[in-house]
């Protein structure tokens, strides 16, 4: 398999090439059907909309306290023994990992799942300086494995199969070519425990960072999180700010929310909770216990009271798992750390609109996303936001704002607001397309790949609803 | 989602709210439309100066544009009646958006007070008129495809399901990921054509796997798209707006 790069402004290109390749296509439709009816059936018994009610108050109460909450939080983990680090980027956060590593004279570093980690390219940085990062998670490694990222925030290798996964295990660990998943599942475990106990230091990220105790809350199935937490000397936990929750009683319900939208689970194998490194009567446990708070853009959405809601996100990925978009093209398309719905509200302030500029525009707006959004982030209408913003009809606060704007464009949009604002011309206008039915292009754009020209009404309602007059007075 | 909503008893008069989509290419649905509130004993005014709701400059990012648009609009509906309007998309475009558009505007409070005067089609022959229906067409076989605006955005699943339950020789089937959306989204069917033109191809299999021998839908841009893509691919299927069956069947 070869290795191939990703770039959102390919997007139109990558959006073709995987709505041409039937594996693509089927591996994901298979898989996203999946997760979908098993969230439908998890919360068959909830009261889903008043989970999610819940959840968003949650959210939103920690975020309209955030300054104040992550200081209470640098405070009670410090007290707990964590030392917490600031990063303003991800260079930043990258530069303080590594060099807590140097200070370790680290040369391998195991992993657990963190996206923020995939935000900031730590591999590469780590590498760069000659550490070697090795990803644990199980899906993590198989695509770090064939040199790719993740292309689903939950499921890293959800594009891959069973034959595909065998292959590359195959190629790259020398395990036998098989269809038996526990098989591969075993032979991997193996060769993760091995690393694990030679590991400097163990890197993670957060799912919930409580303000009031100091916790550092990890959701997990496969114990790769524990092991990442507590073999190496030093753990590091890396996060984005937003990450931050008041009280622990905020995390039991954001927790159901959370495995219940992402896989379907009523809980997961693992839920880990550090409070800190190892005590000294304690047997096992790191030495050092480090948390790297990371901004990298988020601080500048927090300015605005709209695109605010974007950092309630929990990542669970229940937005892609419904996208009609993500279901189709998978998420390698977007070019984007975060594809799919979450991705297309997040990283045009992490990227850009120009870098970012058909994202977007890549939704029907169909409202799936924010329909089973369990923290009820209104997606379609910060889709519309961002639109604005390409167009320089918004507050001009998202970088590339007016990347869009184009004077054909805009000029179309003023003739039809001229069109739309003039009555008596736009019931000309209806007369005129019905009478010119028979000229309608055969061509019509993208549209008539796919579909026949729709054309205009031989009378308008206008007229028709003119003429019913008429017939009901005469009769 | 949508909070309760408590229905007006069945008013004397009514406004129409056409669509552009549906003065342009299907003008005998929203024809259909009023002739169906007429038999419940309504008076139905069409405001003759109305275009368009704005929505495709709205969700195309061009608000001002659209602001102006929707302005035009708000004068129209001064008595203080019920605004029906036959598309999921357009109504939610005045429920939802125009409070939004106009927010901090002098326009706000008449946009809001606009906005809860507005009913879907079929939620208003069904929650406002309890209309009941009598079928006179032959057994049929057919599948519903609401719009995602009247789906989620106006929290409207069901109403036209009842309305086609209702016909006693329509069997109503069931097509495999009813609730997907079939690729328009107004612009992002041109600006993403590949993409969308994936989903609706999926959308024309999934109803015609139904076994379904004609489908219908509330929305002049789905209705557009789907049938549009039955011909593109020489299908049998056809497609038509839900005012325009439930008329044909019981006229």
């Amino acid at each position: 398999m070869s290795v191939q790069t990703y770039t959102p402004r390919e997007f139109h290109r990558q959006a073709h090439d995987a709505l041409g390749n039937p594996q693509i296509r089927a591996n994901f439709r298979k898989a996203m059907d999946g997760l979908m009816s098993k969230r439908r059936d998890v919360f068959s018994d909830w009261d889903l909309d008043a989970l999610r009610e819940l959840g968003a108050n949650i959210r939103q109460r920690a975020l309209a306290r955030l300054p104040e909450l992550l200081e209470q939080l640098e405070a009670n983990c410090q007290a707990n023994g964590i030392r917490v680090h600031w990063a303003q980027d991800g260079d930043e956060a990258c530069r303080i990992i590594r060099e807590l590593c140097e200070a370790r004279d680290a040369k391998s570093v195991i992993k657990g799942k963190s996206m923020v980690s995939e935000e900031m390219h730590l591999n590469t940085h780590l590498e760069g300086a000659g550490i070697e990062a090795l990803e644990s998670d199980l899906g993590e490694y198989l695509v770090q494995l064939n040199e790719q990222t993740p292309s689903h925030i939950i499921m890293p290798a959800i594009h891959l199969n069973t034959d595909e996964i065998s292959e590359i295990m195959h190629d790259k660990t020398g395990t036998e070519r098989t269809r038996d998943v526990d098989y591969m599942t075993a032979a991997a475990r193996a060769q993760l425990r091995e690393r694990f106990m030679a590991a400097d230091v163990g890197i993670s990220g957060v799912n919930f960072a409580v303000a009031e105790t100091g916790t550092l809350c990890l959701v997990e199935n496969e114990g790769n999180g524990r092991m990442t937490t507590t073999v190496p000397p030093v753990h590091i936990a890396v996060t984005g700010i937003e990450k931050v929750v008041e009280h622990l009683r905020d995390v039991p319900p954001l927790y159901a929310l959370l495995t219940r939208s992402a896989t379907g689970q009523h809980v997961t194998t693992y839920f880990n909770m550090i409070s800190g490194p190892r005590k000294p009567d304690e047997h096992d446990g790191p030495e050092e216990v480090h948390l790297v708070l990371v901004d990298n853009g988020r601080s500048s959405i927090y300015q605005d009271d709209e695109l605010l809601d974007t950092l309630r996100c929990i990542r669970c990925g229940a937005c892609m798992n419904h996208c009609p978009v993500y279901t189709r093209v998978g998420g390698h398309t977007y070019g984007t750390t975060y594809p799919g719905p979450i991705g297309k509200i997040l990283m045009p302030h992490m990227m850009g609109l120009a870098e970012t500029r058909d994202l977007p525009s890549a939704s029907s707006l169909c409202g799936a996303c924010g329909e089973v959004c369990p923290v009820k982030i209104p997606i379609p209408d910060l889709l519309v936001r961002l639109r604005k913003e390409s167009v320089g009809e918004g507050r001009g606060n998202v970088p590339g704002a007016g990347v869009k704007r184009h004077r054909s464009e805009v000029l179309a949009w003023k003739g039809f607001q001229w069109l739309a604002t003039h009555p008596g011309v736009w019931r000309s206008a209806m007369a005129i397309a019905g009478k010119l039915r028979g000229w309608m292009p055969t061509r019509l754009g993208g549209w008539t790949d796919y579909r026949s020209t729709p054309k205009p009404a031989k009378t308008s309602l206008h007229a028709l609803v003119k003429r019913h007059r008429r017939e009901e007075g005469s009769s | 989602m949508t909070p309760i909503k408590q229905y007006p008893p069945k008013p004397a008069r009514v406004y129409f709210f056409g669509t552009c989509l549906i003065d342009l290419f299907y003008p005998e649905a929203g024809l259909d439309g009023i002739r169906l509130l007429e038999r419940e004993g309504i008076d139905v005014r069409f405001p003759d100066d109305q275009t368009c709701c704005g929505q495709p400059a709205y969700t195309s990012g061009y608000h001002d544009e659209a602001r102006a648009v929707a302005e035009a609009q708000l004068d129209l509906f001064r008595e203080p009646w019920p605004i029906v309007v036959p598309s999921g998309s357009c109504g939610g475009m005045i429920r939802t958006h125009y409070p939004q558009l106009f927010s901090g505007t002098p326009r706000e409070a008449q946009a809001k007070e606009v906005a809860s005067r507005v009913f879907e089609l079929t939620e208003f022959l069904v929650h406002v008129c309890h209309i009941k229906l009598i079928d006179k067409g032959r057994p049929e076989k057919v599948a519903m495809h609401t719009s995602c605006s009247a789906r989620r955005e106006m929290g409207l699943p069901d109403t036209g399901p009842a309305l086609l339950s209702q016909l006693q020789s329509v069997e109503l089937v069931e097509q495999e990921r009813t609730a997907e959306c079939c690729g328009f989204g107004g612009t992002f069917a041109v600006r993403h054509p590949e993409v969308s033109g994936a989903m609706v191809n999926d959308k024309v299999q999934a109803i015609e796997s139904s076994g379904a021998e004609h489908f219908v839908t509330s929305d002049c841009g789905c209705l557009m798209n789907i049938a549009g893509c039955c011909r593109h691919r020489e299908a049998s299927l056809d497609g038509e707006h839900i005012a325009s069956y439930l008329w044909r069947r019981t006229a």
